[in-house]
């Protein structure tokens, strides 16, 4: 049977100035799974992730053409509200980035700006996030707390959290362990699966073996073409492309 | 032949003879100053009106004056630099009418003060038919301080690290509430510090005050925006020059309160980016 795919990508090509960082990319994902984006360095797979929120916006000079659609709803039309868009497609970024606010400032700054909740409401949001991050435990008698004075795994979760708490559909990960040591890195490997339930995962990760254990299925960028793109346990074992091959045997990258 | 290590302890001992050189007038002029002022600072000078011509009493109109131009230049330059900087900095395209926009900026910096006092004289007291007035006076003092508010805030709003702006927009906030609750909150020490060195320019100056609200001699307090003032700095302008036989006690008195009042606002500009300093952790 046919999986839901929640995010359909048609011959999209991205351009920064002259320069073409996609070529013709054509992607499907599915739903509540975690996809994997790989790749060396500068191979577009940042890019990518950034036009399905369309955080590419903020640069100027960039021009993009084909066609994205999330939940059927196609994104790279110039109507589109980007609030709701970036509502429902959030973001983790490389290096854990809470506010300098309080943990809990932290987390009710996505429900107090979409006016999502406040009171009693909001509380409870907070602790919602926080229990669905496996931070509650920690944390609970320490909200007032900066949040730039916890561990760098625990700001990495606190954003999670800060996303989950305004109730995305999809969340983008750009390698969002690459700061963490092993330990902390599969401690977020471990979060991940357990939010793949609620939430559509895309990870951009420079770490193999990351791609590996937590990936469902995986795509191999290359200068910016997706070389291959199949379920991760055939890439990793039977990958069809030689170059694809070559990069996840570790001969270049 | 000279190694190259004696060159080196000469060449910085020179550097450093410099950088002493530079305290050397400063603390000599603040020395005299202090030296031949303190005795006059008493209650009495400082919150009683002049009597017999200036020559006897206090300065208190002078000190209330200067107080109300800086509140003054504060209420009309605050909002109107600061917005300015937040339009420039995060909402304005690069075209050539920001950097129009930029160099003019630059520019309206580098006009000397009488420049300002008399298109103030021009503008507000005459055509606009303000009189010579705190109206007149703190608006003039204001665009004077603009380009000092604006340059500062646009460096304080840079400072925001991007990162910020970034996690802002992926979880959905508008432009505005990203201004409003990540890059502002973020850069107000900045805002604050920069405003503040602003405003005691501003209060130590001279020229654009001249004709615009400065009062050579009214010994009462003013009544509303629309009255003159007596102002410090004028107010030592005319007791060195404009009137004879002034004790050198009264005239030093109160240039150490105009020294001593622009001191403490530099002094707590220093302060509040000291302490943001250190609580900032990005």
């Amino acid at each position: 049977m046919e999986k839901e795919k929640i995010i359909k990508v048609e011959s999209l090509d991205f351009f920064y100035g002259k320069f073409q960082a996609l070529i013709n990319v054509n992607l499907r994902v599915e739903k509540n799974q975690i996809t994997a984006l790989i790749g060396p360095s500068g191979c577009g797979k940042s890019t990518f992730l950034r036009c399905l929120n369309r955080m590419n916006d903020l640069i100027d000079g960039i021009r993009i053409s084909g066609s994205i659609q999330i939940e059927g709803k196609e994104i790279l039309d110039s109507q589109i509200d980007l609030v709701t868009l970036r509502k429902k497609v959030g973001m983790v970024f490389q290096r854990p980035n809470p506010f300098p606010l309080s943990v809990f400032e932290n987390i009710a700054f996505g429900p107090r700006v979409h006016r999502l909740a406040r009171g009693e409401e909001l509380e409870s949001i907070v602790r919602h996030s926080l229990e669905s991050v496996l931070l509650w435990d920690e944390l609970k008698d320490t909200l007032n707390k900066n949040a730039l004075s916890l561990t760098l795994e625990q700001q990495q979760r606190l954003c999670i959290a800060r996303l989950v708490a305004v109730k995305p559909e999809v969340l983008l990960m750009d390698e969002p362990c690459s700061t963490l040591d092993p330990m902390a890195t599969l401690k977020i490997e471990e979060l991940m699966r357990i939010l793949k339930k609620d939430f559509t995962i895309l990870i951009v990760t420079h770490n193999m073996q990351q791609a590996a254990r937590v990936s469902d299925f995986t795509g191999f960028f290359l200068m910016g073409e997706l070389i291959e793109f199949d379920a991760t346990s055939s890439i990793f074992t039977a990958p069809g492309d030689k170059r694809t091959e070559e990069y996840i045997t570790g001969r270049f990258g | 032949m000279l190694n190259p290590r004696t060159i080196q302890k000469i060449v910085f001992a020179l550097f450093g003879i410099a950088t002493v050189v530079i305290i050397v007038p400063v603390a000599i002029v603040f020395l005299i100053i202090l030296f031949n002022g303190l005795q006059a600072l008493t209650p009495e000078f400082l919150f009683s009106m002049p009597r017999m011509g200036m020559r006897a009493g206090g300065i208190f109109p002078a000190i209330v004056g200067t107080l109300y131009l800086i509140i003054g230049t504060a209420v009309f330059s605050l909002p109107f630099g600061i917005f300015a900087a937040i339009y420039l900095t995060e909402y304005a395209a690069d075209n050539w009418l920001k950097r129009l926009v930029e160099v003019a900026i630059v520019n309206l910096a580098g006009v000397p003060s009488i420049v300002y006092g008399l298109f103030g004289l021009g503008l507000f007291v005459i055509f606009l038919n303000m009189g010579a007035s705190i109206l007149a006076g703190s608006l003039t003092l204001a665009i004077m301080t603009l380009p000092v508010i604006i340059t500062a805030s646009r460096e304080a709003l840079n400072a925001v690290p991007r990162s910020f702006r970034e996690v802002s927009y992926s979880l959905g906030a508008s432009r505005w509430q990203t201004v409003r609750k990540v890059v502002l909150p973020n850069a107000v020490p900045g805002i604050m510090t920069g405003t503040i060195l602003g405003l005691s320019r501003a209060a130590g100056e001279t020229a654009p005050i001249l004709f615009t609200v400065a009062a050579f001699y009214l010994p009462r307090l003013p009544q509303s925006i629309s009255d003159q003032v007596m102002a410090l700095p004028y107010h030592i302008y005319v007791l060195s020059t404009q009137v004879p036989n002034v004790s050198v006690k009264i005239q030093y008195g109160t240039i150490l309160v105009l020294v001593l009042l622009v001191f403490i606002m530099n002094i707590s500009a220093a302060y509040i980016r000291a302490r943001f300093r250190k609580r900032k952790l990005w």
